[in-house]
């Protein structure tokens, strides 16, 4: 069974008397323990379409389904519950909590979202630690590391879960090139050990070329999909 | 829970010269109100001890119609024989009630064989007025510390105008309640200070005495002043007291007597309201700053934070958790303003002690204030900054837990 499917997905947004067609009918199909990049200009709709299946934002019109969920509905304390069980988050400004170590940046989600016991909770963390090579900076806090480490604690802090899905909205877009590279590694790393999904929206081609599947958006509307070999389908 | 407030300590520190402003601020709030409370309390209830237990008592019974006809010490509302055996076997039956003395207030004319004035006296038995009123002993500035038979207590300027001194005889001249006029000599025992408030300027004598000079055959007694074991139970004694005496009638089927604590009696209770009022408003300023101060923080802390706000909301924490989050901060912040207040409130109120603060009141003078902050005034103020903090904290924590995440994290 796919992990999303959408079918004549659109998103308006009305500001004042101007309407904007931010997505335009998508439809399209994303299997589970996939690594799926949405490349396009800016303004392409590739952060809104992120959001909507993230359930932080509702479509207008059209049907999205998350792991098997309805999610065109969700809404609030729901929502919010969605997410916590299926979905993790990688933001493109790292988007770590200033006040909370690395460790406790990770552990974040297990304590205040999932109410882990402790001994699990350790464990996780330790591990995912680990996997993402911050384990020997656990105990400094974000302002202490650097840009590249800081998205490494935030792959391991939207993995810790054990969602299915994670989404990365620009993950590189504010790393130096090799930092990029290496960030995009870990994700696909962290995906093969754990066969969960990631989707992750850029405009920067050299990473681009590291995910399994590229779609490529246009004015809100599905341009193009092609494999890793360069298969073109639209 | 713990993680919440590990996380509220650490949002807290984040700001640390904001934090301590503002617990700065909670903290002389506290400390104003703690210092207040004790110094006005400590005045009030010296005030209220001063006049109590010099010559008022705790509560006072008379004969219906007594106290508004005081100004002119009616003999002809005095209790009778029988009244009097009902007022004893309702004392006995109020266990609060330590002591009790009987007076015969009266009017008369007081004279040095060279010069007269007037005078109001009082014939009590001796034994029973020091019992029921313990500071009258204080009050005699020269002579001996009782009332011998044929011995008068002068009140000091009466004396000074009369210029009579220890040892001197004067002549009580006064008319009993049929009109007819008597006079005895009397030896003055002893000079009397005067006291602060009505009765507090009065003469004194046996009562064996006043019989003798008002030719009363049998004792009618003007008032009972009553002394109770604790002055907390003033209202339970006077509750009890009236229950039993107010059912008591007269044979026009009115009441026979009339109740009525020291409050009534007094024109420093209004002062002492007054002293409750002040404590009130400063109780309100209190909450205002912490209001304030508390909510100003809160807002501030939920605007910096709107980006974390909606990572946090992102990635699944419910909104309910995201409120108590800042609830949690404006309670510890709360908590931490009313801790260092306390601790520096009763230090001060400690050393204020230990100083020995001196003032006059009235007539009396060299009082030694003694303030005393009780715990439920430190559970009462602690509560209410508590309580206080956290609904200020409300609104920007509803806020917070409210926000769109997509909005927040969109915010710059």
């Amino acid at each position: 069974m796919s992990l999303i499917v959408a079918e004549n997905l659109s998103k308006q947004y009305i500001t004042g008397e101007i309407t904007i067609d931010a997505l335009k009918g998508l439809s399209f199909e994303i299997e589970p323990a996939s690594f799926i990049s949405f490349v396009g200009p800016s303004g392409s709709g590739k952060t809104t379409l992120l959001n909507l299946i993230g359930c932080l934002d509702a479509p207008t019109a059209g049907m999205l389904r998350v792991s098997g969920t309805d999610v065109s509905q969700l809404r609030g304390k729901t929502a919010a519950d969605f997410r916590g069980k299926n979905v993790g988050f990688i933001f493109q400004d790292f988007n770590l909590i200033p006040v909370l170590t690395v460790y406790e940046n990770v552990e974040y989600p297990l304590l205040m979202v999932q109410d882990t016991p402790l001994g699990e909770r350790q464990s996780r963390v330790l591990s995912l630690l680990d996997s993402v090579g911050m384990i020997e900076q656990k105990d400094k806090y974000p302002d202490q590391i650097s840009g590249g480490q800081k998205q490494r604690v935030a792959v391991a802090r939207a993995l810790v879960t054990n969602p299915k899905l994670v989404l990365a909205d620009e993950p590189t877009a504010n790393l130096d090139h090799k930092t990029a590279y290496m960030v995009i590694n870990i994700m696909k790393k962290m995906k093969d050990e754990s066969k969960t999904s990631f989707i992750f929206s850029t405009h920067d081609q050299k990473v681009v070329g590291e995910a399994e599947i590229i779609y490529t958006l246009e004015d809100g509307e599905l341009a193009g999909k092609r494999g890793k070999g360069g298969d073109r389908h639209v | 829970m713990f993680n919440l407030f590990r996380i509220a300590i650490r949002n807290l520190m984040r700001y640390k010269r904001r934090t301590f402003l503002t617990a700065s601020l909670i903290t002389i709030g506290v400390v104003f109100v703690l210092v207040f409370i004790a110094l006005s309390g400590s005045f009030k209830h010296m005030m209220v001890s001063q006049i109590t237990d010099s010559f008022l008592g705790h509560i006072q019974i008379h004969q219906k119609g007594y106290v508004a006809s005081i100004d002119t010490l009616p003999l002809t509302m005095n209790m009778e024989m029988q009244a009097i055996k009902k007022v004893k076997k309702a004392i006995s039956d109020v266990p609060e009630i330590e002591a009790y003395s009987m007076r015969i207030k009266f009017g008369g004319m007081f004279s040095n064989f060279v010069e007269t004035t007037n005078v109001r006296l009082n014939g009590v038995y001796p034994e029973e007025e020091i019992k029921t009123v313990p500071l009258f002993s204080d009050r005699i500035m020269k002579g001996k510390k009782n009332i011998a038979k044929g011995e008068i207590l002068v009140p000091e300027l009466l004396a000074k105008g009369m210029k009579v001194k220890i040892g001197d005889m004067i002549v009580v001249v006064a008319t009993n309640k049929d009109g007819s006029v008597n006079g005895k000599q009397f030896k003055v025992g002893g000079i009397l200070e005067s006291a602060t408030g009505p009765g507090g300027r009065d003469g004194y004598i046996h009562i064996d005495d006043a019989l003798e000079v008002l030719r009363m055959d049998n004792v009618a007694i003007s008032e009972v002043a009553l002394r109770l074991n604790n002055f907390a139970d003033l209202d339970v004694a006077h509750k009890k007291l009236s229950d039993i005496l107010l059912k008591e009638l007269n044979k026009t089927g009115k009441p026979l007597f009339e109740v009525h604590t020291w409050e009534k009696l007094s024109p420093f209770y209004n002062i002492a309201r007054m002293i409750d009022l002040m404590t009130f408003s400063i109780k309100l300023m209190l909450i205002a700053i912490v209001l304030i101060s508390i909510m100003n923080v809160m807002i501030m802390a939920v605007y910096e934070r709107i980006r974390e706000i909606g990572t946090i909301a992102a990635i699944g924490t419910l909104p309910k958790k995201i409120l108590s989050m800042f609830l949690i901060e404006g309670f510890s912040l709360g908590v931490i303003g009313t801790l260092i207040g306390n601790v520096i409130g009763i230090s001060i109120v400690y050393i204020l002690n230990i100083s020995k603060i001196t003032f006059d009141f009235g007539r009396q003078t060299g009082l030694i204030l003694e303030p005393t902050v009780n715990l439920s005034d430190i559970f009462t103020i602690s509560t209410i900054v508590i309580i206080v903090s956290v609904l200020a904290s409300l609104q920007p924590a509803f806020k917070a837990s409210r926000m769109e995440p997509i909005k927040a994290l969109r915010h710059v």
